[in-house]
């Protein structure tokens, strides 16, 4: 059985606008697969439509036994802690220490009044200290998130998404605003820490050779459509021009 | 691009011209003052007059008259009207602001906090004191509604408006770990305001001091009916020495309000 199946999604924005025009996917298992298209095809709106971060107009999301597009209030929230989000930037809280941004990944297990408090347990201190280790900034665990580098802000991005024991990581972007070593560093967390907790990745990106060389599968999307599905190696010059459009941009 | 900066030719006033809207504006401004002055009869002559008053008045100031006793309980319950207003007026913003903010709440529901705030702002605190007066009877009570009302308005004002300000990014991300609306607000907007919220509380507070000193002149507790009455038995040296203490006290919130500032932060 698929881990999130996407049935028949739809987004507009605009009503008769469709951004997303009938999207149907399933995702496996395990492993990395990147969705790739030009700007402005609806591939951040796919990702945060899964999370319900955007609502979608119509379709299906199955994940773990429930249709996270009818879900709303607290069953939505128990969803949500299931599913992980890396974002392009960061977006952590910046006048939190880099503990308390890594922490906040168990927020939706926890009430209000213990997270005003941050009577988190030993356990998730444990686990948020050994994921700090694990991506390198233990020794940052008290600085504040602000003082950090964009490389740094972005592996705790990853420490606090894997920290909500999610079924499903999502990447929306996580290597765009990255120089080309660091983001290879962060594919390789990604990649790593999702096979250590046996979890799939979903994750839009716009370096292709990037994505080849992480994903298992690719998705190439155009005009809120799915055009391409299959392995990175079948991700010719034809399949490309089918999902960006022209062609002067591919010479040589 | 070479072709087109040659060819089109453009002067000042295609970028600067002035507009007869902001003319009219200044014409409109002028014309008032002038009328505004005309009408409330203000002369020369009245403020020569006023100033040979002034300096005969200021004349009874001296020597200053601390002797008598209501000077420092006067003080003590001024102190605690601000103290107790600002808590309380504080406490009871916060909400109010969180609900009035627009990133944060439907429109219906921030229109209706909006319309509690601007409420609480329309009023100088003294007019709430009068009416508060008329309702609870004189005394310190009367004055703690006043500024708590006072209190209200102006940090629930300013919180709402710093909550708009903060960044969605952050509280997109706290919402996609799966936090309930409070556990947002406490891992993702309090630490984006509370930097300024602490500035609001310390500023209100140090406005509720001095205005603590004014509320008691219409009744609702204070040192500030002791000096109405000090000004009504023409006892000027009485009224220096109260003059100059609620200058100190003034000067000692203002460096308590530094050192909590600088403790908070």
């Amino acid at each position: 059985m698929s881990t999130l199946s996407i049935k028949h999604l739809v987004k507009e924005y605009v009503p008769g606008k469709p951004v997303l025009k009938d999207i149907s996917l399933d995702i496996e298992g395990r492993g990395i697969t990147a969705i790739i298209g030009p700007s402005g095809t609806g591939k951040s709106t796919l990702i945060r439509c899964v999370n319900r971060l955007i609502d979608p107009t119509a379709g299906e999301i199955w994940f773990e036994g429930k249709d996270l597009a009818k879900l709303a209030g607290q069953p939505l929230r128990e969803a949500r802690r299931r599913i992980g989000m890396v974002f392009q930037e960061y977006n952590l809280v910046e006048r939190l220490t880099v503990m308390e941004n890594v922490l906040s990944g168990r927020l939706g297990y926890m009430g209000a009044w213990a997270a005003w408090r941050r009577k988190f347990s030993d356990e998730d201190i444990q686990k948020a200290f050994s994921l700090l280790q694990r991506v390198g900034l233990a020794d940052f665990a008290n600085r504040r998130a602000d003082e950090l580098s964009g490389g740094q802000r972005q592996r705790v991005g990853i420490a606090r998404a894997v920290m909500q024991s999610p079924g499903l990581l999502l990447a929306d972007e996580p290597t765009s605003s990255l120089d080309p070593k660091t983001s290879v560093e962060i594919m390789e967390i990604m990649r790593d820490l999702a096979a250590d907790n046996n979890i799939p990745v979903m994750i839009n990106i716009h370096q292709v050779e990037l994505g080849k060389r992480y994903a298992e599968r690719i998705i190439g999307m155009s005009g809120g459509l799915v055009v391409y599905d299959g392995a990175p190696d079948g991700l010719d010059g034809e399949v490309l021009r089918k999902i960006y459009g022209g062609q002067d941009w591919l010479a040589t | 691009m070479t072709s087109a900066t040659s060819s089109t030719t453009v002067t000042r006033a295609d970028f600067f011209a002035p507009t007869i809207g902001k003319r009219l504006a200044y014409v409109g401004v002028l014309a008032y003052v002038v009328y505004a002055a005309a009408t409330l009869g203000l002369s020369l002559e009245r403020v020569q007059a006023g100033l040979g008053h002034g300096a005969r008045f200021l004349a009874g100031f001296f020597p200053p008259n601390f002797t008598e006793t209501d000077i420092i309980p006067g003080l003590l319950e001024s102190l605690q009207i601000a103290f107790l207003s600002s808590l309380i007026g504080t406490a009871l913003a916060i909400p109010v602001a969180v609900l009035a903010a627009r990133n944060m709440m439907p429109a219906a529901v921030s229109s209706a906090a909006r319309l509690l705030i601007a409420f609480c702002r329309s009023f100088h605190p003294v007019i709430i004191a009068i009416i508060a007066v008329k309702a609870v009877g004189f005394g310190a009570l009367a004055g703690i509604i006043a500024l708590t009302f006072a209190s209200i308005g102006f940090v629930g004002k300013l919180l709402a408006e710093a909550i708009e300000e903060i960044s969605k990014k952050q509280i997109e991300a706290v919402r996609a770990t799966g936090a309930s609306f409070m556990s947002v607000i406490a891992f993702g907007v309090v630490p984006q305001v509370m930097n300024r919220f602490i500035g609001f509380v310390a500023y209100e507070t140090d406005s509720n001091l001095r205005n603590s000193t004014m509320v008691g002149v219409v009744g609702a507790g204070g040192i500030g009916g002791t000096l109405f009455s000090a000004f009504q038995r023409f006892d000027y040296a009485f009224v220096a020495g109260i003059i100059i203490c609620i200058i100190g006290l003034v000067m000692i919130g203002e460096v308590l309000q530094l050192y909590v500032k600088r403790v908070f932060r």
